[in-house]
């Protein structure tokens, strides 16, 4: 490792890390006032709230129905998770095992919905989802969020899939196991780790989703995300305790899987997807 | 026909098609059908405007200041952000990179990026609002007298895309950082190069195609800047960005024709930034990040 030494260095590493503690620590002073407030019972003016008390959540619970909508919200997660889990762990074998014409365009054609952010094609998908009819409802959701999942399983896969010999394939080919079989029984048990974590990021992306859910959704497919947003859109018809209620068990609903998904992937593989391991062997 | 050849099938094998293959199939015809044609459609439907000819939905979007300064006020936003973020994720992926336990700071900044804009901008409406922490701690040190104004206008949109913003670019460039080889580092170290010098003329070539990427994707993300834009700004005015206006287009105008027109010169916008990007990124080195031969 390199030492610097000089006064401008030590000076340039302070700056650095006061930009770092700066940012974390206003980050953790917005969460830590969300979940003060949702404990609070009265809060104008001073510090801290007057006083604590849980009523907020009971109140959260039945004003803004979360029953209904945490149940819907992990309907339409699990469905995305288990449909382009199916969709992008088969489409990725393909894509990691075979080279063929125009395998490029292909990769490039399951880059774009990741790069196009959602709000730019969710209008016209909305368009036309709500012209075939799905659009506002339960499964409307659903094929919008896939949009992105899909192709997201896809990029994270194929390097795990590459990782595996195509020696251990053959030799069940061999054995006389058929394309199913060889999934079920060889590949799967060795994905596991990868699938794993491909699909549980697949799964806080939809908790979290807020553009699609919000321009398919209809009253009974909102997800748990798009009905915290109307609350605060409307925040001058309810306490804003009971909106923190509701946004700390939003973020409870997330960070559960967040920190589940962290077991088997780095923090920075969430943003530079397809990325993975240093560039040197 | 007794055909010498070998047969379709084992053509299209030799060319890596079988059934293998086909599996791929159904992710690709999906993203076609939900992805690939409503641009298509969109687009077409942009040129089917209600009333007029074909360019009357992007004549009337380039003639309405009310729509065609949403570009300006989005850019308004997004360009800072993007800057300021990478500005700041440069030097501190930087130093992280020589931390062994990175791990904590990782998951720490994971999480704004993970909680999303609408919870972040619910966390702000309370920490910027006028009686909360952010004004509260900068008076009790006399830095100010009255609280700041931050949300419900430009600052307040500003604070949450930075928030999910430089985390986002801050990983990316992370992970970008540590895949240069820090032989090269100390290559240049031994021949005397001080600090900015081995930034500028080992880093900075090296890192020129990671921190376009990094600039292009915290670009496209801010500016497809939407519900904090609503919640933390001020949607009528200040902070109407282009997103505001595709969505009213479609949902409170019912006229998908021009929320498609707004989508495509949405897109257009961000294509013209990325290209930019990118093509100011060609004047630097290409090659290489890892070291030894080569």
């Amino acid at each position: 490792m390199i030492r610097d030494t000089t006064i401008g260095a030590k000076l340039w590493i302070t700056a650095v890390w006061a930009v770092v503690i700066f940012f974390v620590l206003n980050l953790a002073a917005m969460i830590v006032a969300v979940i003060l407030s949702s404990f609070g019972t009265r809060w104008l003016g001073t510090w801290l709230p007057a006083g604590f008390t849980d009523r907020w959540y009971f109140a959260a619970w039945s004003e803004f129905q979360l029953h209904d909508v945490l149940i819907v919200t992990f309907q339409i997660a699990f469905i995305v998770v288990a449909l382009s889990g199916l969709l992008g762990v088969t489409a990725a074998y393909a894509l990691a095992r075979r080279d063929f014409p125009g395998k490029k365009l292909v990769m490039l054609l399951f880059l774009l919905p990741l790069l196009v952010p959602p709000i730019t094609f969710g209008i016209p998908l909305a368009t036309v989802l709500y012209q075939a009819g799905v659009g506002g409802t339960f499964w409307g959701v659903v094929i919008a969020n896939l949009v992105p999942t899909v192709p997201f399983v896809i990029l994270v896969m194929i390097p795990f899939i590459e990782q595996i010999d195509p020696k251990i394939e053959a030799a069940a080919r061999v054995f006389g196991a058929n394309t199913f079989k060889l999934f079920i029984h060889v590949l799967l048990p060795m994905l596991v780790p990868g699938i794993l974590a491909a699909l549980l990021l697949v799964l806080v992306r939809t908790v979290g989703m807020f553009e699609l859910t919000f321009l398919t959704a209809g009253p009974t497919s909102q997800t748990l995300v798009v009905a915290l947003y109307y609350s605060v859109f409307a925040s001058g018809v309810r306490a804003v305790q009971s909106i923190d209620a509701m946004a700390v068990i939003y973020m409870i609903t997330t960070l559960v899987w967040l920190l589940i998904a962290l077991r088997f992937v780095n923090p920075t593989q969430i943003v530079a997807r397809a990325k993975q391991a240093p560039a040197q062997q | 026909m007794a055909d010498p050849q070998p047969s379709l099938r084992q053509r299209l094998a030799l060319r890596g098609i079988d059934g293998v293959t086909l599996l791929a199939l159904p992710a690709i015809l999906f993203v076609l059908a939900v992805f690939i044609y409503p641009f298509a459609y969109g687009l077409l439907l942009s040129f089917e405007p209600k009333e007029g000819g074909a360019l009357a939905n992007y004549q009337r979007f380039f003639s309405d200041p009310f729509l065609y300064r949403t570009i300006a006020t989005t850019l308004w936003l997004a360009i800072p952000v993007t800057v300021i973020s990478l500005a700041l994720a440069v030097p501190i992926a930087l130093r992280v990179r020589l931390m062994t336990r990175q791990r904590l700071l990782t998951t720490i900044l994971v999480l704004p990026v993970t909680l999303g804009t609408v919870l972040v901008a619910e966390g702000l409406l309370n920490y910027l609002g006028p009686q909360g922490w952010f004004s509260r701690t900068l008076m009790l040190f006399g830095v100010i007298e009255h609280p700041l104004k931050l949300t419900n206008n430009y600052w307040g949109v500003f604070a949450s895309l930075i928030i999910t913003g430089f985390p986002f670019t801050f990983l990316l460039t992370l992970s970008y950082v540590t895949g240069i080889d820090p032989a090269l580092e100390h290559a240049a170290a031994t021949h005397g190069a001080g600090a900015w010098q081995r930034f500028r003329h080992v880093f900075l070539p090296l890192l020129a195609p990671g921190l376009a990427i990094s600039a292009c994707l915290s670009f496209v993300q801010a500016f497809a800047v939407f519900p904090s834009a609503i919640l933390l700004g001020a949607p009528a005015g200040p902070t109407r960005v282009i997103s505001i206006a595709a969505y009213q287009a479609a949902f409170e105008q019912y006229d998908y024709s021009m929320a498609s027109a707004i989508a495509m010169i949405m897109a257009a916008v961000q294509m013209v930034i990325v290209v930019a990007i990118l093509a100011f990124r060609n004047l630097f080195y290409r090659g290489s990040t890892a070291g030894g031969k080569g």
